[in-house]
């Protein structure tokens, strides 16, 4: 079959297709949006009729997912590595239900931080869940391990992380396919309580779960995803984990390894494979594109072995992501850098695009703030968390989905009133329902501004969830009609705008504004589409 | 042979339509490929750069060295520079000379130029002008694509059949508009280097 160039998130996506997968399961997420995005374009999955919606939340897609290996189908579900932390409920216990048809958690990490919040490190949670990780080096291995990966979560009967790096996800490649699998057919799990977890089966589950773990590491001391590639010069062997392994052999001439390397790419950790290692080096270099978590098991508590260099003992930054650089430093090279940056050079933040309407609407909240003093914006995760930037200035809080509304309660609990919410409408029906009927119920002082773009516009214009239905949504919800307001945030209406917020600041109880104006991103696309159709 | 680029813009200026017509030509030419982009919060007015490495021979890292790049091909003059601890002693930086100008301390263009044609290896073209000309202000980025040309071990008409492929479903005049702008880029570099 042909080659295809492809992203490392479009590979996961083909691999799973080609795999056999019944259904895709996502919340966009930057370093994993193009997974469920190529599916969605995917022709091949058109004509399987592969179920390839966004879901309301990483939650409900994790679920979802599940719901899909229950019926005995394989499943995918993808998310950005906070992701994860939304889905973690349905994720530690679908390792304890055990999986039906085969079923892949796709948790996209981004270590420096490009478009997140933090840098955390998704191995941890399937370490603890003691499920299997497959972690790709490339391209090929993430078309690979999405094919192969149905397979071994049926095998083992647990779900599969494919955890993956901003770097991969999206860095292009040539891919090569694999014989497209056949889905599988309905079927219920053999046992009828297996995915009940009443305490009592619950135990028996969980025991089995850990039954497990020899199978586990017996697939990964020969998974031909972890190698061995032996050096003559054994004062020190690496291990490098995941894309940490193209660093490495970046700086090795013609792919000449003077060290031994083991190249880590399934877990549980071979322990086989990785003591064999440790016994014939003087000492190890642990090379991972994350936190340093296979350096801390090598290490244990005491760090009474042999020495073990990498991101503890300063070898390493102990932040961001690898590249090359970094790695040949660890490894005594030396490095020739071109020419310094000149100091012409200026920053360039990202910024609210020109015509955006979360411009207005903090231009128009803006104004009325300035009667009560800063400090009181308490907004969410998206495009108009950049309004924290100049010129706005204007944002005090951007921490996880949903906690705008939630946070603005107990800062209002504690004294600082009126205080004001700022989410966008993807944000609001990921997770900020729940918080708005916390507030409704104790009538916080509080005003919730749901700026409405139609879209979820920072990960690139995937659909909302609820376009159109945010004004019903917030009645049945019970906010109070009289302090229930729609307006449109454009320069003309400045005047009214800010009138009707401060109208709502002063109010001492719930109010919900929505500013309602379509994304420019997806208005400028729409209008070239439909220009392109009349054609 | 090994061509490592580092392409470089600010966020919406098309640097990715660049890559992927360089990518299909290179796919047509059975070179290994590795390109590695950005997605995400940059791509909102943000600064952001796309390495692109071909070779014939399997190529292990999706990110470039530093002083390794063969080529700093920008759309953005500021822009050009913020790459250069990547660029190699006899390395080319190919830069467009209109500014994008969407932040408050933006430097003097002239204080630009001057550090870029400090570069003995540069070529400083007025893209948005060539472009113009060559029928759409639209396709500046392939004119800038046409200006780095030379520098590739890609034949002028892989790139061309990779602008065919590219635009196709857009219609034939914009295959044209492009190729022409193609042209115009390479022969500015062949009249200038
Ligand atoms: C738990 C979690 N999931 C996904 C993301 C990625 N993310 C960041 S902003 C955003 C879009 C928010 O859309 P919306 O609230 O409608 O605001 P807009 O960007 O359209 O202004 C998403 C999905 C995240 N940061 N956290």
């Amino acid at each position: 079959m042909e080659k295809l160039l492809l992203l490392g998130d479009e590979a996961i996506a083909q691999g799973a297709i080609d795999g056999g997968l019944s259904g895709i399961y996502a919340y966009p997420g930057t370093p994993s949006t193009e997974i469920m995005e190529f599916v969605q374009g995917s022709k091949q999955a058109e004509e399987l009729s592969i179920h390839r919606t966004w879901s309301a939340n990483e939650k409900t897609a994790m679920e979802a997912a599940l719901g899909m290996s229950y019926a005995g189908k394989r499943a995918m579900v993808c998310f950005k590595h906070v992701g994860l932390n939304v889905a973690a409920d349905a994720f530690v216990n679908a390792s304890i239900t055990g999986v039906n048809g085969g079923l892949i958690v796709v948790s996209a990490d981004d270590p420096s931080m490009h478009s997140s919040q933090n840098e955390q490190d998704s191995r941890f949670y399937a370490k603890f869940s003691l499920i299997p990780i497959l972690e790709p080096s490339n391209q090929q291995e993430a078309y690979e391990m999405a094919y192969y990966g149905f397979e071994l979560s049926e095998k083992l009967n647990v779900p599969v992380m494919l955890r993956i790096t901003t770097r991969l996800a999206h860095s292009r490649a040539g891919v090569q396919r694999s014989q497209v699998k056949k889905q599988n057919q309905l079927h219920l799990p053999s046992d009828p309580r297996q995915f009940v977890l009443l305490p009592a089966i619950a135990r028996k589950n969980y025991k089995k779960l850990l039954g497990m773990q020899p199978s586990m590491d017996i697939e990964s001391e020969k998974s031909t995803f972890n190698t061995f590639i032996n050096g003559s010069d054994k004062k020190l062997g690496v291990i490098a984990a995941g894309l940490a392994y193209n660093y490495l052999m970046e700086n090795y001439i013609d792919g000449k390894n003077p060290n031994p390397i083991l190249k880590i790419c399934q877990y549980p950790l071979p322990h086989k494979q990785v003591a064999d290692l440790y016994n014939q080096c003087d000492s190890l270099l642990i090379l991972e594109d994350g936190a340093p978590m296979i350096e801390e098991m090598m290490k244990g508590f005491l760090n009474l072995g042999k020495p073990i260099h990498g991101r503890l003992d300063g070898t390493l930054p102990r932040d961001g992501e690898l590249n090359p650089n970094i790695v040949a430093k660890a490894l005594g090279m030396a490095i020739q850098e071109g020419q310094e940056v000149p100091e012409v050079v200026k920053n360039r933040p990202p910024s609210l695009c020109q015509g955006c309407g979360h411009r207005d609407v903090f231009e128009d909240l803006n104004e009325v703030l300035k009667e009560y003093g800063t400090g009181r914006v308490f907004s969410d995760i998206g495009c108009y968390t950049l309004a924290a930037l100049p010129p706005f200035n204007s944002v005090n809080s951007c921490v996880d989905m949903g906690a705008s509304i939630t946070m603005a309660i107990g800062a209002a609990d504690a004294g600082l009133i009126p205080a004001v919410s700022v989410i966008g409408d993807s944000t609001f029906t990921h997770s900020g329902m729940t918080g708005l009927l916390d507030a409704v119920n104790k009538n916080a002082p509080i005003t919730v501004i749901i700026s409405d773009n139609s879209t979820t516009g920072m990960t690139g214009g995937q659909d909302s969830a609820a376009t159109g239905r945010l004004f019903e949504i917030c009645q049945g919800i019970g906010v109070h009609p009289d302090h229930l307001k729609i307006i449109t945030p454009l320069k003309k209406n400045h005047e009214e705008n800010v009138r009707i917020i401060r109208e709502e600041l002063e109010y001492k109880g719930l109010s919900v504004i929505i500013p309602q104006r379509e994304c420019i991103q997806t208005f400028a696309r729409r209008k070239k589409a439909e220009k392109n159709e009349s054609n | 042979m090994k061509n490592d680029i580092i392409l470089a813009g600010v966020g919406g200026q098309g640097i990715l339509s660049i890559a992927a017509a360089i990518g299909l030509a290179a796919v047509k030419n059975n070179l290994h490929i590795k390109q590695s982009e950005v997605h995400g919060m940059s791509q909102r007015g943000g600064d952001v750069q796309s390495h692109l490495r071909l070779s014939d021979k399997p190529i292990a890292s999706d990110l470039i060295p530093k002083g390794k790049a063969d080529l700093i091909l920008s759309v953005e003059p500021m822009e050009a520079l913020r790459y250069l601890p990547f660029l190699s002693k006899d390395g080319w930086l190919v830069t467009n000379i209109t500014p994008f100008n969407n932040i408050p301390d933006y430097p003097g263009l002239e204080d630009i130029l001057k550090q870029i044609k400090s570069f003995p290896n540069h070529i400083a073209i007025d893209a948005d002008t060539i472009a113009k000309q060559a029928g759409s202000s639209r396709s500046s980025n392939i004119v800038m694509l046409g200006a780095a040309s030379p520098f590739l071990d890609i034949p002028f008409e892989r790139l061309e059949d990779g602008i065919r492929q590219l635009f196709g479903k857009k219609g034939e005049e914009l295959v044209n508009t492009n190729l022409k702008a193609l042209k115009a880029g390479r022969d500015f570099t062949e009249k200038n280097r």
